[in-house]
């Protein structure tokens, strides 16, 4: 369990200080799938950086399975290190060394002998899926095969917390799925908990159970990922939920209408068609508020805002319909801004 | 200047000089120049190491003094023109080698002279080094030993080793230069024979040693270069 209470990061600089985080308070459990949320700026790479203290927290404290590690020496926040591993937005492999030797990297600090270490090396770039690949070098992957060799990398030393900066910034949506997949995967065999740092409300949607929102600087809600998504309180919730536009632009649209907000995270279909057809068989007209979907090859991601006047049986009805596709998500929004 | 350039009598003499005193003289070049190459390595290299991983927020954080220092001592060095910093470590060349005048004395003057350069040059090889890359090995926690001998240098080989090339070829420069006052090879023949006897084919002929000798090193080290980097796509 990862404890953080009341952490707060200032920054000195030459203009002055800047709060990065202030007064930041979580707990992950252990065998979470966690996502930090927030803006650009908003201090997620200063919380995850302070989570293995490769910035020291100005105040508050960290504590991995109730040891405080702010209190700790260089060198024991060094073995720590080995167990709360990280992966990067630019996957940060060593390109003068092939992807094994990339994955023997943290074993070779370790001080595991060499030869067990590319054993080992080997038997992880099976898990990704790139035990062909060990021999080649990074600047010969693309950037999905690169952050493979990373996530071997980070659980070479066996850890408890996987950390991930932005990990599938990088990448197309197709890759940044299958990333995901994996990850969840590797969450679910070896019980690793995760911290998932994005700016995507997608990537949080389709892996993560829990979700907090930073915004500059600080937690303004946190909980499960559909209560929190469901019912966007802060306006940085809002925000993520209402991407373009303010909320009240649909709120004020029509007497009575209700919004269910329809994710799609990979699903076989055109979203239009998906909600004409809603309208054909089902007879549930819906209006589209907002919607961003992109399709790559014949799958969809993105999100849409789907405005409904029939009350509350016309919402559960589209709740139904829409979820029975795979990769679809659907839930309804309220839209009260507190 | 050059009118007996190629009269019979200049051509006979410099063929015989060429003859009986190059092949000793090349020698003598390359293993000067090789050989303080090799210790202002030995030397530059840990210091251009402290350059970069001693710095505030750098891996390892040394005192502000100490860098000052370090700094300032690099620049002085670098700032000495060679033909006055070869006279002014004349005791130290005394101390170490038993003289001052020869090939091998020539040695000390020129690692003198280069491995401040040296040390400047990793200094620009190691800040090439992505600090993202410094910063995962950081993550995976690597000692700052570990992050200097297992990342930042490996990491740029390549480079270092361009520059190394570069520090060869100039030294070789000034190892010419130091025939001078009493240093050996190419360059004290080219300079006994071509401007103290006016024997310019003699000079010519050194010369272009002295040029094919660095485009060998050049050519040498830009393929080494190219081939130990694994960041093209080959
Ligand atoms: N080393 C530093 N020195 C000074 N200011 C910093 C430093 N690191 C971060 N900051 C500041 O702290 C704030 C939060 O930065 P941080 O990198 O944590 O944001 P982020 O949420 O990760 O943003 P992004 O999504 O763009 O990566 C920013 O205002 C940034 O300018
Ligand atoms: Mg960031």
């Amino acid at each position: 369990m990862i404890e953080i209470r009341h952490l707060s990061k200032t920054f000195r600089t030459a203009d002055g200080t800047v709060e990065a985080l202030k007064d930041v308070s979580l707990t992950i459990p252990d065998g979470d799938i966690f996502g930090i949320i927030g803006m650009s700026g908003a201090g997620k790479s200063t919380l995850v950086r302070c989570i293995n203290m490769l910035e020291k927290p100005t105040e508050g404290s960290v504590a991995l399975d109730g040891v405080a590690l702010e209190t700790l020496s260089k060198k024991e926040l060094r073995t720590v290190r080995q167990k709360v591993t990280m992966i990067f937005q630019g996957f940060n492999l060593l390109m003068q060394r092939t992807c094994l030797k990339n994955v023997c990297f943290p074993l070779a600090l370790a001080g595991v002998p060499a030869r067990e270490a590319e054993k080992r090396a080997l038997e992880l770039l099976d898990t990704v899926g790139l035990k062909d690949k060990a021999n080649a070098y990074p600047a010969q992957l693309s950037g999905g095969q690169q952050q493979r060799v990373a996530i071997a990398r980070a659980l070479a030393t066996q850890p408890k917390v996987l950390l991930c900066d932005e990990a599938t910034s990088a990448l197309d949506p197709n890759t940044t799925a299958s990333i995901l997949e994996l990850i969840r995967d590797i969450n679910r065999r070896l019980g690793i908990t995760v911290i998932i740092i994005t700016h995507q409300m997608s990537v949080v949607e389709s892996v993560c159970s829990h979700v907090a929102i930073l915004d500059q600087g600080t937690v303004v809600e946190q909980g499960e990922v559909g209560e929190v998504f469901s019912h966007p309180k802060s306006a940085a919730a809002m925000r993520l939920v209402f991407p373009e536009g303010s909320p009240d632009a649909p709120v004020a649209a029509r007497e009575g209408e209700r919004f269910i907000r329809v994710v799609f995270n990979g699903a076989h279909a055109t979203g239009t068609p998906l909600i004409a057809r809603m309208a054909a068989q089902e007879g549930i007209e819906a209006n589209i508020a907002y919607a961003s979907t992109r399709s790559i090859g014949d799958k969809m991601f993105g999100s849409m805002l789907l405005g409904l006047t029939g009350g509350e049986e016309a919402v559960s009805h589209a709740i139904d319909f829409l979820t029975q596709m795979p990769d679809v998500l659907a839930e309804e929004v309220s839209v009260h801004v507190s | 200047m050059f009118h007996n350039l190629f009269e019979g009598e200049a051509v006979a003499e410099a063929l015989e000089i060429i003859r009986t005193q190059f092949p000793m003289a090349l020698w003598e070049t390359f293993y000067v120049t090789v050989l303080s190459t090799l210790f202002a390595v030995i030397i530059g290299l840990p210091l251009g190491v402290l350059l970069v991983a001693g710095e505030k927020g750098g891996v390892l954080p040394l005192p502000p003094w100490l860098m000052k220092a370090l700094n300032v001592l690099i620049n002085l060095l670098r700032s000495v023109p060679f033909l006055i910093l070869m006279i002014l470590v004349f005791p130290l060349t005394r101390l170490i080698v038993g003289t001052v005048v020869g090939t091998v004395a020539s040695i000390v003057p020129l690692v003198i002279a280069a491995f401040p350069f040296v040390a400047r040059l990793v200094e620009g090889s190691l800040r090439e080094v992505n600090p993202n890359t410094v910063e995962m090995a950081q993550s995976m926690g690597a000692s700052p030993f570990a992050i200097i001998t297992r990342v930042m240098i490996p990491e740029s080989v390549p480079s270092l080793i361009s520059n190394f090339t570069i520090a060869i070829t100039t030294i070789l420069g000034y190892s010419a230069m130091s025939g001078i006052i009493g240093g050996g090879g190419l360059g004290k023949i080219a300079i006994n024979y071509g401007y103290y006897r006016y024997k310019y084919l003699i000079m010519f002929v050194a010369v272009i040693l002295l040029i094919l000798l660095v485009q060998l090193f050049q050519t040498a080290g830009t393929k080494a270069a190219v081939r130990s980097d694994k960041r093209l796509k080959k």
